[in-house]
């Protein structure tokens, strides 16, 4: 599947506070999450953000708070998928098991700027930067992951688990 | 024989039936424990419900705990709180708690003795890792981890590598818990342990109280970490003796351990700490703070609302009052630490002092209520992050201590030390 979309930049250690302040947190809503996200740095975010869009992040993607609300705002928005250097760890299960495509890519999160028009291609794990010409690739997921990634997350993949027949 | 471990290889193997588990590899492992709050339940309860399958299937493994907006700050927040007690009814979950009866998740569980030694916990929220401190392995994960860990009892894990810290020597007047971790963050930084497991240990560390090894776990998050753990000595095990409802299992690194790396501290060197804006690794000794006048001063949390921390705090406010432009709230972590807080007269002191003293919740913490701060406001607080916006206003700001340098702070209207008051 191939993704494309214009880059939004953010910088190292985006925390889930930010992402989605806790004083939004008293809904499961994905519009309302989504209307807040990251308005502590962009209170414009959700207006700019576009259907197909990449979020671009630096070192420590998502740290702080185990709220699942942040990948899940991230994705109502409109984002198609968050390329950072490296994902804190409860952000990083928390996008595999919702189904939001993650990659880690330190080159691509580096060399790609503000407003860049990217195209992925998630099963190749490539990141192409459309405004400059250049091409990188992003680590591999391991096995297992690739097994909840494929199933759409990890409640259908519990489901296909616990399956009664 | 099986090659040497460190204690969380050896807990996450006895959990999914082995003998030996390697750093890197990815587990399914059978919980002990597994919880939720007002917060990340509801959305955990909607994706359980896609699942298909009715009942949970280990009940009793299972904590939720209102704690977060409570006692509800408004009708969102009642209707969340609502719906974990309807599912705990519902699939008949007996660890549920009313206010009046819980507090604070990670106080609250070991107090209640459903955390012990050996344990494999997962919990959604990330200071879930605080149970570490009495030599279980838990961390946090998410809401659909949770809800994936109600329908099978399992939770999957790629089993980290540990780094060691090892803190020797004495510690400082004034130096505790809160300290040691806030240094070890100001020294690895905020990723410094990223995917790793933190294994605390050394002469200060065995020296410290239940308390403060609880706050170095709690805070192994904010470094990235997997899990904080402490190996079970006779205090860990004074501490359950009374609570365990099971029986806890000590396990310890073997002495060939393998360790990501070993970092080693001088505690005769490390002095109270404070953590600037906008990162908990953003610290400094006490003694280079320089001027920082504060708006409010918060003790409590599930870092530091423990009763020994309310004692330190109580000591430094004795006959004496808060500065007339600072609001210190004091916040007990649970009922039980409430009660004692009453009945060893810390209560009155705090309120002659000028403070305010709350109920059992995160509340201020994660400005969800009950101490927001407005635009331009500065916060000295013992709780566990300072990001920006996290106690209320995107403009205002969070500086982080330990609970005796928070309550000189709130006398002297700026940040400082005991020793100033």
């Amino acid at each position: 599947m191939k993704l494309r979309g214009r880059a939004h930049k953010f910088g190292d250690n985006i925390d889930t506070d930010i992402i989605i302040p806790a004083i939004y947190l008293d809904t499961t809503s994905e519009e309302e999450l989504a209307a807040h996200c990251m308005e502590g740095l962009a209170a414009d975010f959700a207006q700019r953000v576009k259907p197909g869009d990449v979020m671009v992040g630096g070192l420590n993607f998502g740290c702080g708070s185990s709220r699942e609300h942040a990948p899940v705002a991230i994705k109502a928005a409109g984002i198609s998928c968050v390329i950072a250097a490296s994902f804190a760890r409860i952000f990083f299960r928390n996008a595999i098991n919702i189904g939001l495509p993650v990659m880690v890519c330190p080159e691509a999160s580096q060399n790609i700027q503000e407003g860049e028009e990217i195209e992925i291609d998630l099963a190749a794990g490539q990141i192409k930067n459309l405004t400059k010409g250049t091409s990188h690739q992003a680590a591999a997921f391991p096995p297992f992951l690739q097994e909840i990634i494929s199933a759409g997350g990890l409640i259908e993949y519990t489901k296909k688990r616990t399956a009664i027949p | 024989m099986p090659a040497a471990q460190t204690i969380t290889q050896k807990i996450l193997a006895a959990h999914c039936g082995r003998e030996f588990v390697e750093p890197g590899e990815f587990i399914s492992v059978q919980l002990d424990l597994m919880l939720a709050n007002d917060i990340t339940a509801p959305l955990a309860l909607k994706e359980f419900a896609k699942i298909g399958c009715e009942r949970v299937r280990f009940p009793e493994r299972v904590a939720l705990v209102p704690d977060h907006f409570v006692p509800a700050k408004d009708v969102r927040a009642a209707q969340q709180a609502q719906l974990l007690k309807k599912f705990a009814i519902e699939q008949k979950i007996p660890n549920y708690w009313e206010i009046g009866r819980g507090g604070i998740e990670h106080t609250l569980l070991p107090e209640e003795g459903l955390v012990v030694s050996g344990d494999c916990v997962i919990g959604a929220d990330s200071h879930t890792c605080t149970y570490g401190a009495l030599g279980a392995f838990s961390t946090g994960v998410g809401s659909t981890d949770f809800a994936a860990a109600l329908a099978t009892g399992e939770c999957w894990l790629q089993v980290p590598e540990s780094i060691k810290f090892i803190y020797r020597g004495q510690l400082r007047p004034w130096v505790g818990g809160k300290d040691l971790i806030l240094h070890t963050i100001g020294e690895i930084g905020v990723d410094g342990a990223l995917y790793q497991a933190m294994e605390f240990c050394g002469e200060a560390v065995s020296a410290l109280d239940i308390a403060g090894r609880f706050t170095m776990c709690n805070m192994a998050i904010e470094a990235g970490g997997k899990n904080g753990i402490i190996a079970p000595d006779e205090i860990t095990l004074a501490y359950q003796k009374n609570r365990a409802k099971r029986s806890p299992k000590v396990y310890a690194s073997d002495p060939d351990a393998p360790y990501a790396r070993t970092i080693e501290f001088d505690c005769e060197k490390i002095e109270p700490q404070v953590a600037f804006p906008h990162l908990p690794s953003n610290t400094r000794p006490i003694s280079r703070v320089g001027e920082v006048p504060i708006d409010q001063a918060v003790i409590g949390s599930c870092t530091n609302g423990r009763i020994e921390d309310l004692r330190q705090a109580a000591e430094i406010l004795r006959g004496r009052r808060v500065h007339s432009n600072v609001r210190l709230i004091i916040i007990p972590a649970t009922q039980e630490i409430h009660l004692a807080a009453v009945k060893e007269g810390l209560v009155q002191i705090f309120l002659e002092a000028g403070g305010v003293f709350s109920p059992p919740t995160c509340g201020p913490c994660l400005g969800g209520h009950m101490g927001i701060l407005a635009e331009g406001e500065r916060a000295i607080a013992t709780t566990n992050r300072n990001f920006i916006g996290r106690m209320g206003h995107p403009k205002s700001e969070v500086y982080l201590a330990n609970p005796a340098i928070t309550a000189a702070s709130a006398v002297l209207g700026r940040i400082g030390s005991p020793e100033e008051v």
